[in-house]
């Protein structure tokens, strides 16, 4: 146990080690049952179906831990659908326009929103339950609550690949030169890691730790990138999972290294002792919340390109993914708590979860309650764990393993950060009575 | 010892943690109706101690027996061990501020027929119960209108409600004034009469003196000695001398202040409360801190200090109406905190929990969470200077900690306190407003917080001490204001402060400003 605790935990390497290994149980699971799940053209489907769980999740985590919740991500996932969809079908926007479109309308709804939450202090609850009803009616009164199709040359972002070049492997050489970079950085990152903890003056891991932790990695990269080159003729790396790629790598990064991300961990964690420590909570609840909206927008153009057309009831329940993905993939409820790359995986099991119950021919009824059963076990856990002083599921899985970054399982004893009022400018009169 | 019967005994306790063990074969014996103090430094383990013996770390996960009322107990958590009679008072009141003392008091057992809560039954008994405690507000007040001193009284209410036979107190009187303090102590006194035993953990040497028959020492997780208060005829040094294996010579640093001109200047200092416009928080205050000078802040619970500081910093408390700030002679605006900490001002607050420290943070990311600009380049944070930084506060204070990358709720209080005033030092305020910043510190922690103090004096910074521990702002400080119900009274030097004097202008309107 302390040999893989000291190849997964801490020093910049992977941290979710407990939600990998519930992913990977997941997909042995249906792949012994059906055969099919690790199938390549199951696998680029599932990129290609559940992307957008994945691009929300990203917001999601960041809302979440700031203490808030976001109901309105399907209803403005589809507003801007609709509207790219209609400025490309109707006033014939070329679609690189139409997308600049799509994110402005994000930033001004999420401006919106993030104004009532975090200047107005209406609680996220309600402004984007609100939303959801005002964005879902947009669509509808837009779109005449019918579906628009849109142009060939859209779907690429949501349907597309990458285009083949070079001499014919039988694999797809982008996606060979992709996996090879990857592998590349993987290796160049894992060297500054151990540089940076010698600068730092901890004694850096034993070399086999940091051996076998690449080893691991680049072997789930490469096959990976052996999963999406051999797919049928014509399929290759999906551009979705490029955008997707961009933006997880994108988003950990200001989680994990700017002062936004500290500012948004401070916030979530102790909102007072945040502010008093010169933190501007109301602009971090904004910008957050905008963030979401923003990412609601590209999660809605990626599924109207997938889908060739706008609908009315496009999004609908989206939101319950999202959050689903966030909780299942280690965030705390109370807030201050979660990763990018923990809800990535999170998002990951549900979308495998989905995708291997439709392929074992799960009545679709049942799949959405199996969904719901998975998403309040993991949360129950979580709180129940919470409750008796004990690690969350993530902490309760990985407890053998990793030491968490963040300090997850904070709630022994006194359990306080659960209990601070909000912020000090909700609730002066619990400061000093 | 009172000679009681034997109602505990805790024999060889070990409790590890991944990384640490908190105790190591700790054992005691508690006779029955005796007081019984648990004294040691920050970290020692106390606390750990008493939540294993009221079952918040469950059997199974120490080793060692504890023998409560002649039988092997084995509490699977704090529902059992209540069972039996042994309620924890933990130092963080675990009482809910929006709820009633009654609602508080019966909170999971409330008396009820048929399903149905019997109101009138519950109102009745929490008068009584608040009677034998010694309080007199009405059952229905809400909890959050109550101050600390009279939580902690509702906290021992809901306790004889369990009928307790031990009641453990943890740091009972750390955020309580003197004269809450007293109550305290003698209705802790009373309830012995009426044959509860109680076990009580304190860093305030003299009220164990005054009130505890019997006083186990412990230092780093083990049992140093066990002492018979009146036997022994134990005063606070022969304490301190256990606590810590040597004597202190005294409870100050020695320092030769160097006091530069004015250089921080408060002028008509106005401030409402934040609910309640009508009511005046600070009224007119006026004061200057000199360089290299400690300026102290005394005054009763409640009196306007920390109101006042909090104001200051950034108007992070009330609603601001009038009055200046004077900075090197140069009118400073504080309307946000970022301001106030850009214009040299660090407010180290009295709720390090609430307050002062998110309790996910590691102690690194603790450190530098209010000077990230000083190592962050284009938005990027250094992980490298912040390991620095947080290696270099925790070398230079002492802090107790087996790396910067612990995270600060496994501190003990003390050493957390430690990081707090590291977040601060590390801000490089000119102005340092420390809001009882010795609070549930043990004696050797304090001495060297008071060199900290000193230190940071000497560098030429202003210094705003509030504390409610009279003795410690009459060895600190330079000169004295007094605050009553959010004026400033009355401003004594050095010299002509005393208790006494304190006392008189802390409790009378009459001001007295030169
Ligand atoms: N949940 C925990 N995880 C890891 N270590 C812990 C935990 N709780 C306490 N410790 C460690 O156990 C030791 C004893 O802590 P404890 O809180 O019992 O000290 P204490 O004597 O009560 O100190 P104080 O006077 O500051 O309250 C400390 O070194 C502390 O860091
Ligand atoms: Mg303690």
């Amino acid at each position: 146990m302390k040999s893989i605790r000291k190849i997964f935990g801490g020093g910049g390497g992977v941290n979710q080690f407990g939600m990998i290994i519930a992913l990977v149980a997941i997909i042995i699971v249906f792949q012994i049952a059906t055969g099919l799940t690790l199938n390549p053209t199951n696998v680029i489907n599932v990129f290609l179906q559940y992307s957008y769980i994945l691009i929300l999740a990203i917001g999601m985590v960041m809302v979440i831990v700031a203490g808030h919740i976001d109901l309105s991500v399907g209803s403005v996932a589809a507003f801007v659908g609709i509207i790219v969809a209609q400025s490309m079908a109707v006033w014939h926007l070329p679609w690189p326009l139409a997308i600049v479109l799509g994110l402005v309308i994000g930033v001004l709804v999420g401006a919106w929103q993030g104004f009532w939450v975090a200047y107005v202090r209406v609680p996220a609850f309600i402004v984007t339950l609100a939303g959801q009803l005002i964005f879902r009616g947009g669509n509808q009164y837009i779109g005449n609550s019918t579906a628009l199709p849109v142009p060939e040359s859209y779907t690429v972002i949501g349907a597309g690949f990458l285009p083949d070049f070079g001499p014919d492997f039988g694999y797809s050489n982008p996606t060979l030169l992709i996996g090879l970079i990857v592998v590349v950085v993987l290796i160049i990152r894992e060297i500054r890691a151990r540089a940076t903890r010698v600068r730092m003056g901890a004694e850096p891991q034993p070399v086999w730790a940091s051996v076998v932790r690449l080893i691991v990695l680049c072997g789930i990269t490469v096959y990976a990138t052996y999963l999406f080159a051999s797919g049928r003729a014509g399929t290759s790396l999906p551009i979705v999972a490029i955008i997707l790629g961009v933006l997880i790598i994108l988003y950990s990064f200001v989680t994990n290294t700017t002062v936004f991300g500290r500012h948004l961990y401070a916030v979530g964690g102790n909102s007072n002792a945040a502010v008093l420590s010169g933190v501007n909570s109301k602009r971090v609840n904004f910008f957050v919340m905008l963030n979401m909206s923003v990412l609601a927008s590209i999660a809605g153009m990626v599924f109207v390109a997938y889908s060739g057309s706008s609908g009315p009831a496009d999004g609908t329940g989206w939101e319950l993914d999202a959050i689903a993905a966030v909780f299942v993939g280690g965030a705390a409820v109370a807030g201050g708590i979660g990763t990018i790359t923990g809800s990535i995986i999170g998002g990951l099991v549900l979308a495998f979860l989905a995708n291997g119950l439709s392929l074992v021919g799960t009545d679709a009824n049942l799949v959405l309650i199996i969904r719901g059963l998975v998403l309040l076990i993991a949360v129950a856990f979580d709180v129940y764990s919470k409750v008796q002083g004990r690690p969350s599921v993530i902490g309760y899985l990985t407890r053998n393993f990793t030491r968490k970054s963040g300090g997850g399982d904070a709630s022994t004893g006194t359990g306080s950060a659960t209990e601070q009022p909000k912020s000090i400018d909700d609730s002066p009169q619990v400061l000093l009575p | 010892m009172t000679g009681g019967p034997t109602i505990l005994e805790m024999r060889s306790i070990t409790k590890e943690f991944p990384g640490v063990k908190a105790l190591s074969d700790v054992s005691m014996t508690v006779a029955a109706g005796e007081i019984h103090a648990i004294c040691g430094e920050n970290g020692a383990g106390k606390s750990t101690l008493m939540k294993v013996l009221s079952g918040v770390y469950p059997y199974g996960t120490y080793s060692g027996d504890i023998v409560y009322q002649s039988q092997v107990v084995h509490f699977s958590g704090i529902k059992q061990s209540e069972a039996a009679g042994i309620v924890i008072i933990h130092q963080e009141l675990a009482l809910i501020p929006e709820l009633s003392i009654t609602e508080n008091i019966f909170l999971g057992n409330e008396p009820s027929r048929f399903g149905v809560i019997d109101w009138e039954s519950a109102h009745r008994q929490a008068t009584e119960l608040l009677a034998r405690v010694g309080l007199n507000d009405d059952p229905d007040t809400k909890i959050k209108s109550l101050g600390v001193g009279k939580q902690q009284l509702v906290e021992i209410a809901k306790a004889l409600h369990k009928s307790v036979k031990l009641l453990i107190l943890d740091e009972p009187t750390a955020a309580l004034n003197e004269s809450e303090s007293q109550h305290l102590l003698e209705l802790i006194v009373g309830l012995k009469g009426k044959g509860v035993t109680s076990i009580m953990i304190s860093h305030k040497l003299n009220e164990i003196e005054q009130v505890a028959d019997t006083i186990t020492i412990i230092r780093d997780g083990k049992t140093i000695e066990t002492l018979d208060v009146k036997g022994d005829g134990v005063d606070e040094d022969r304490i301190i001398r256990g606590m810590v294996g040597r004597s202190l010579e005294s409870r100050f640093p020695e320092r030769t202040p160097n006091i530069g001109e004015v250089f921080f200047e408060v002028r008509d200092w106005n401030v409402q409360h934040p609910l309640d416009p009508s009511r005046m928080v600070c009224k007119n205050e006026n004061f200057v801190v000199r360089r290299g000078e400690i300026v102290g802040f005394a005054g009763l619970m409640g009196a306007g200090r920390t109101e006042l500081a909090m104001s200051l910093f950034g108007h992070s408390y009330g609603t601001y109406v009038s009055g200046e700030i004077i900075k090197d002679g140069k009118p400073i605006k504080v309307n946000s905190v970022a301001q106030a900490i850009a214009n040299g001002i660090g407010y180290v607050s009295e709720d390090r929990k609430a307050l002062g420290l998110n309790l996910l943070d590691t102690i690194k990311r603790a450190t530098v969470s209010a000077g990230l600009a000083k190592i962050t380049t284009n938005g990027v944070v250094s992980s490298v200077k912040e390991y620095e930084t947080a290696e270099r506060y925790r070398t230079m204070l002492r802090t107790k900690a087996s790396s910067v990358n612990e995270g600060v709720t496994k501190l003990s209080g003390g050493n957390q306190q430690k990081v707090v005033l590291a977040k601060w030092m590390f801000t490089d305020p000119d102005i340092l407003i420390l809001d009882e910043p010795t609070r549930g510190i043990d004696v050797g922690a304090k001495f060297e917080i008071y060199g900290i103090i000193q230190e940071l004096a000497s560098q030429g910074k202003g210094i705003i001490l509030i504390s409610s521990e009279l003795p410690e702002l009459l060895g600190l400080s330079d000169r004295i204001y007094t605050i009553f119900e959010g004026q400033i009274t009355n401003e004594l030097t050095a010299e002509e402060a005393n208790p006494e004097s304190l006392m008189v202008s802390m409790t009378s309107k009459r001001t007295n400003v030169r």
